[in-house]
This record gives structure tokens, C-alpha cells and sequence, in this order.
């Protein structure tokens, strides 16, 4: 009974969001919406027993895929009203593709495409212990290789991005810290009634 | 279930390489700028593969497993090892003073050349579809880093990104061939693989997965069809990079072509052959034709190492223990060309600035002699003129491909060699017989001198040597063909 409430409140809200990813007109707000929809499909995984893959999802898509998103929104200057000109003309085609997809889904479910198997039973142990169970021993060298490979991407991306450019300027922090009142401050006396000297104006302005 | 050391000792020379490429991660970062950081890791990573190939020698050869069966070692996997081996270290040696010459002083390039290094060993080791796809993976993402490593070039640029997508629509199609073949034989292991199909209990979905497979690493060997990127990834890297790239991936992904083809599809050898077939002609083809019309020595290069892959496909393309052999004494025949052919391509300077078009070779005998016999030999041992070496290479594969009944692809092979030699021989007729306006820079490192002179020596005394090459190459192949 609770566990039936839960579906029918995370499946909502997500339903709801993903209506909202696709309607609002905020690019900003669609993809806070598109993370609102991640966080409740999490929650429906943790429904079935898949709390490895509600976990992935969180870590993965919230944490790193939909900021990465928001990054590129806010960060490229895209005109989103031209790109939203054509939504118009392509919608029967949109229509058409969404048609097959529902289509495909129906069959799939009810079309005994899976040969009549179902959703396979929660066992005790939980899965994040199986995954960690294989993932250490049985596949350690797929795991290492794997960390090789990531090294190479990470490495690539900054030799090929980290480049020395004229007159950038950097905050050199000892530098900074190594300077001294009396390299940088000079204390005018101004008699009073008169302007100081005309030359030490800009200086005592800085 | 808890790893012994003979879980993991088969893969020493690997666990090494690994080893030092992540000491040097840390020499690059906190080694300081400039040349003097990038020769330094240059060194280390020389030092490395001596080391690796110390302990591949060093080891027995016997056949075993490691890591559950997803690696495997044997003779076949030494010799292979060896030849990539002594590939990147030639490329490596001889690129230090050419990239500092070119303002490349990056020490990412030996970084990630022993981290590819990693992965050609390990493709070459491959005893498992997931093993196989890592290897791919860690030997291909590199080597698109390298091939752009020039920012401040729009070549440069281009070559990384084409042969990146290219490389990533190749992993695709070898993803998913080999998630097909998953599918129908229910194992990722090659032994699995073997078992599971025959000739008469055949489904065709395991065929269509096959072919995806083979035309996922023949874009990695760079075989016609599937050899667009080639020309252009050539030229556009800096050359030292180039020389990297015409040497040893090939080897691997060589060695990973039979592995796969004799291993996990040995009992269907009927089916793949035709398609290994196919590649072969369309290769030796192009290869000859396309090299031709090219005014840019690496262009050419890149025309003559697809149509290389072409020959050594023709040996594979038997299926039988003579066309495993004599692929692996054409590709011990290829390291050398290549090696020799590049240490001369990167000496070819004139004022500084690199010079790479065929015509700057012109009057090279006699502004530097050596040099000009040198070239001459290699571009002899490539047309195949006995008694060098690459006339060997060719002799016993196609006398595999006669053996084998496919006559039409030695004929094919025959005369395309001819074709091939005619362009082989222009440039030793530039060299020799066309006067120069210019000469190129004499300053040239001794790491070249050393690197060509090494490599015409295996090459003119390869006749010499042939019995031993032949005997490693007949043990090698006797691995490769043993059940598992």
C-alpha cells in the first residue's frame, strides 16, 4: 500500500517534470526540471530493488551530466526563441517518431517480446554488494584498464587544452603575500590649505 | 576466489609499463616546463620499454592465462610484443630532437605513447571480447591525443579530430558486432567462442556480428575499405607522430586480427576468410593505385602501409598455419621499413621547417649520401626486390595464399606489386638523378643515424637471419593455432 503511493508519487512528479522539461520556457528551468525528473526516477528504482542503479543515476546524471548541462546553457550564448521557431514544422514529424516509439513500447510489453520473462526476483544479498563482489576480483583487470583508460582521457584533455598564452593575468599568491607596505605605500604630508604636490596626485589616488 | 601471483605474473611486461607511465604522470607534472622535462620523460620512457621487453624475454613462453583467462600469453603473443615493442621504441628514440625542433615540448607525448604501448600489449594478449574492447580502447584514445598534439596547427587539429570520430565510429561497430556475438554464443571468452559455433550450427546473426567485428579493427589496420582517415592523419600529425602511427598500432591490431580470426572464430575459418578476402584485394588495390598520384611523402606513406595491410591480409586470408606465418615475417619485415623509412622522413628539414613533400628529396645522393643509399634500400625492401627483407615478407604470404587455393589474390597481389614498385622506385630516381635547388639541413640527430642504420642492417641481413626469424615465427605460430 505505501510502497503503491510511493510509485504513484514519484511517477508523477516525474511525469510532471518531463512535461515541464519540454514546455518551460527557461532553458535554466528545463534542465532544474530535468534533474527534479532524474531524483524521481531514482526514487523508482529504489522501489524495485535496484538501489545500485537509483545510485548511478543520482552520481552520475545529477551530478555530473545535468551540470554539465546547465554549464553549457548558461555558459553558450544560443538563442533559444530562434531555436524554438521551428517547433511548428517539425512537429508532425516529432509525432510521427514519438507514434513508433509508444508503439514499439506497447508491443514490447504486451507482445511477449521478453519470452514471458519477468522482472527478476530481489535476491537478499543487495546488488551493490554483488556488483563490488565481481567488480574487485573477477573483473579487477577489466577495473585497472578501465582506470588506465580514464588517466588517458584526463591527460589528453589537458595537453591538448592547457596551452601558455600572452598577457594572461594570473594571481601569483607568494607574490602577493610578499609584499610590503613600503614597497607599494608612500605617505604624503599635505599641509593644510594647499593641494598636494601635482606629481604625487595619481600616485596617492591609486 | 583470491588472486595467486600466477594470476597476474603473464602480465609483467604490462603491470611495468603501467608502472612507469604512472611514475612519469608524476615526473611530467612536477618536472618543470620545457625541452629539458620532455627529454627527460622521453628517456624514462625508452628506459621503460627496455625494461618491458627484458622482462618479456626473460619469461618463458610457455602458454598460460592470466586474470581469469581474460589474458593470455604464449609465443605468439611474445613475438608480436616484441616487434610493438621495438616499434615504439624506434618512434620514441628518434622523435625526441625533431619534436623539440618543432616546438612540441610536451612530455605528454612519451606519456601517452607508453600508455598506448599498454594497450597494443594487451590487444595483442586479448583472450576475452571485454579484455579485447579495453585494450582497443587504451591503444586508440592516445594515439588521437598525439595526432593532435600540434595546438597551434589547423592540420594538426584536423588529424585528431578526424581520426578521432572515425576511431570512435570503429569502436562502435566493434561494440556492437561483438555484443552480437556475445548474444549468440553466450560467452565472452575466445575458447567459449570457439566452442560455441561450427560450420554446420551457424546463426546468422553470429556471422553479422562477426563481420561488424572485422570491419571494427580493420579500420584500426586501416584496410580499404575502411582506410579514409589514413591519408590525412598521416600528413596532417607531426611527423614524429606519424612515424609512431605507421609502426606499431599496425602490429597490434594485426596481431589482434589473427587472434581473433584463429582463435575465437578458428572453427568458422570458411566464413571469415571471404570477407578477409575482400579486404585484402580492396586494400593491395588502393593501396598501389592511390600512392601514385601523392606529392607528400607521408601521403605516400600512408597509401603504401594500407596497402601493406593488404599483403599481410592476403597470408590471413589462407587461414591456414602457412598464412599465420607468413603474416608474421611480413610484419617483422614492416617494423623495419618503417622504422628506417621514417627516421629518414623526419630528418627531412629544410631552414628548420619541416620539408615532407617527395620533391625536396631531390639531389639527396649527393648532398648526403648515406641518407640517399639508406632510403634507397627501404624502398627497395617495400617493392619487394629479393634478397631484402620485405621480399620475404611477401614471398611467404603469398605462396600461403597459392597453398590455399586463392590463386586470384596472389595474381592480383603480383601485379599490384609492380604497380607499387613504380612508386617505390620514382623516389629513388629523384634522389639520384634530380638535381636540388636546395639542400635539406645536414644537422641531423644521432638517434636517426642509429635508427636507420639498425634497420638496414636487419633488412639487407634479413636472409641471413631468416632461419631464426623463421623458427621464432613457426613456434609463434604453433601457439597461436593450439587450442586453449
Amino acid at each position: 500500500m505505501i510502497e503503491a503511493l510511493f510509485f504513484y508519487l514519484f511517477a508523477g512528479v516525474m511525469l510532471a517534470s518531463s512535461v515541464m522539461v519540454v514546455v518551460s520556457r527557461n532553458p535554466v528551468y528545463s534542465v532544474l526540471f530535468l534533474i527534479l525528473a532524474f531524483f524521481n526516477a531514482a526514487g523508482l528504482f529504489v522501489l524495485i530493488g535496484a538501489e545500485f542503479l537509483a545510485m548511478l543515476l543520482v552520481v552520475v546524471y545529477v551530478g555530473a551530466v545535468a551540470v554539465l548541462f546547465l554549464f553549457v546553457v548558461m555558459m553558450l550564448d544560443i538563442n533559444f526563441a530562434e531555436m524554438r521557431a521551428g517547433f511548428q514544422k517539425y512537429l508532425p514529424l516529432g509525432l510521427i517518431v514519438g507514434g513508433i516509439l509508444v508503439f514499439e513500447l506497447v508491443v514490447a510489453m504486451y507482445g511477449d517480446a521478453f519470452g514471458g520473462k519477468t522482472a527478476p526476483v530481489v535476491s537478499e544479498i543487495a546488488n551493490t554488494t554483488r556488483l563490488g563482489g565481481v567488480l574487485y576480483t573477477k573483473y579487477a583487470f577489466l577495473f585497472q584498464l578501465a582506470g588506465l583508460i580514464l588517466l588517458v582521457a584526463m591527460i589528453g584533455a589537458i595537453s591538448l587544452t592547457l596551452r601558455k598564452r600572452a598577457g594572461v593575468r594570473r594571481q601569483i599568491i607568494a607574490e602577493q603575500n610578499a609584499r610590503r607596505p613600503a614597497d607599494v605605500l608612500e605617505v604624503i604630508k599635505v599641509p593644510s590649505g594647499k593641494a598636494p604636490a601635482a606629481a604625487n596626485t595619481g600616485k596617492a589616488e591609486e | 576466489m583470491a588472486f595467486e601471483l600466477a594470476d597476474i605474473l603473464p602480465a609483467l611486461p604490462e603491470i611495468i609499463l603501467s608502472a612507469v607511465a604512472l611514475v612519469l604522470v608524476l615526473v611530467a607534472a612536477y618536472g618543470g616546463d620545457g625541452a629539458a622535462n620532455a627529454r627527460r620523460v622521453a628517456h624514462l620512457t625508452l628506459a621503460g620499454i627496455v625494461l618491458a621487453a627484458i622482462a618479456l624475454l626473460s619469461m618463458t613462453s610457455a602458454q598460460s592465462t592470466a586474470f581469469g583467462g581474460m589474458f593470455r600469453a604464449d609465443a605468439f603473443a611474445d613475438y608480436m610484443k616484441l616487434l610493438v615493442l621495438m616499434g615504439s621504441f624506434a618512434a620514441v628514440f628518434m622523435s625526441v630532437t625533431p619534436l623539440e625542433r618543432d616546438d612540441i615540448n610536451k612530455p605528454e607525448f612519451s606519456l601517452l605513447v607508453i600508455l598506448a604501448l599498454v594497450g597494443m600489449m594487451l590487444m595483442i594478449s586479448a583472450n576475452d571480447l571485454m579484455s579485447l574492447y579495453m585494450a582497443v580502447e587504451l591503444q586508440s584514445l592516445p594515439l588521437y591525443v598525439v595526432a593532435a598534439m600540434r595546438t597551434n596547427s589547423l592540420r594538426s587539429s584536423e588529424a585528431g579530430l578526424k581520426y578521432f570520430l572515425l576511431g570512435a565510429l570503429s569502436s562502435g561497430m566493434l561494440l556492437y558486432g561483438a555484443s552480437l556475438v556475445y548474444g549468440f554464443a553466450g560467452t565472452t571468452s575466445f575458447a567459449g567462442i570457439a566452442a560455441a559455433v561450427s560450420e554446420t550450427d551457424l546463426p546468422a546473426g553470429f556471422i553479422i556480428g562477426m563481420v561488424f567485428m572485422i570491419t571494427g579493427i580493420a579500420f584500426k589496420v586501416s584496410a580499404a575499405p575502411f582506410h579514409m582517415w589514413t591519408p590525412d592523419v598521416y600528413e596532417g600529425s607531426p611527423s614524429p607522430v606519424t612515424a609512431l602511427f605507421a609502426i606499431a598500432p599496425k602490429v597490434a591490431a594485426i596481431a589482434l586480427m589473427l587472434r581473433l580470426t584463429y582463435g575465437a572464430f578458428g572453427s568458422i575459418a570458411l566464413e571469415w576468410s571471404q570477407v578477409i578476402m575482400a579486404l585484402s584485394v580492396a586494400s593491395i588495390v588502393v593501396g598501389a593505385l592511390g600512392a601514385i598520384m601523392q606529392k607528400d611523402i607521408k601521403r605516400m606513406m600512408a597509401y603504401s602501409s594500407i596497402a601493406h595491410m593488404g599483403y599481410a591480409l592476403a597470408g590471413l586470408a589462407a587461414g591456414t598455419h602457412e598464412g599465420a606465418f607468413g603474416v608474421m615475417i611480413y610484419m617483422t619485415s614492416y617494423v623495419f621499413m618503417g622504422a628506417g623509412t621514417f627516421a629518414i622522413i623526419l630528418l627531412m628539414r629544410r631552414d628548420g621547417q619541416s620539408a615532407t613533400r617527395i620533391a625536396d628529396l631531390r639531389g639527396l645522393s649527393k648532398t648526403q649520401p648515406l641518407f640517399a643509399l639508406g632510403l634507397m634500400v627501404m624502398m627497395f625492401s617495400m617493392a619487394g626486390i629479393p634478397p631484402l627483407a620485405g621480399f620475404f615478407g611477401k614471398w611467404y604470404v603469398f605462396l600461403a595464399a597459392v597453398n590455399a587455393g586463392l590463386v586470384p589474390l596472389a595474381v592480383i597481389g603480383v601485379v599490384m606489386s609492380v604497380v607499387g614498385a613504380f612508386y617505390y622506385l620514382r623516389i629513388i630516381k629523384i634522389m639520384y638523378f634530380e638535381d636540388s635547388e636546395a639542400p635539406l639541413d645536414q644537422d641531423v640527430p644521432l638517434a636517426n643515424k642509429l635508427v636507420l642504420g639498425v634497420s638496414m642492417a636487419v633488412i639487407l641481413l634479413f636472409f641471413a637471419g631468416l632461419n631464426s626469424i623463421m623458427d621464432a615465427a613457426n613456434t609463434a605460430t604453433m601457439a597461436l593455432m593450439a587450442p586453449f
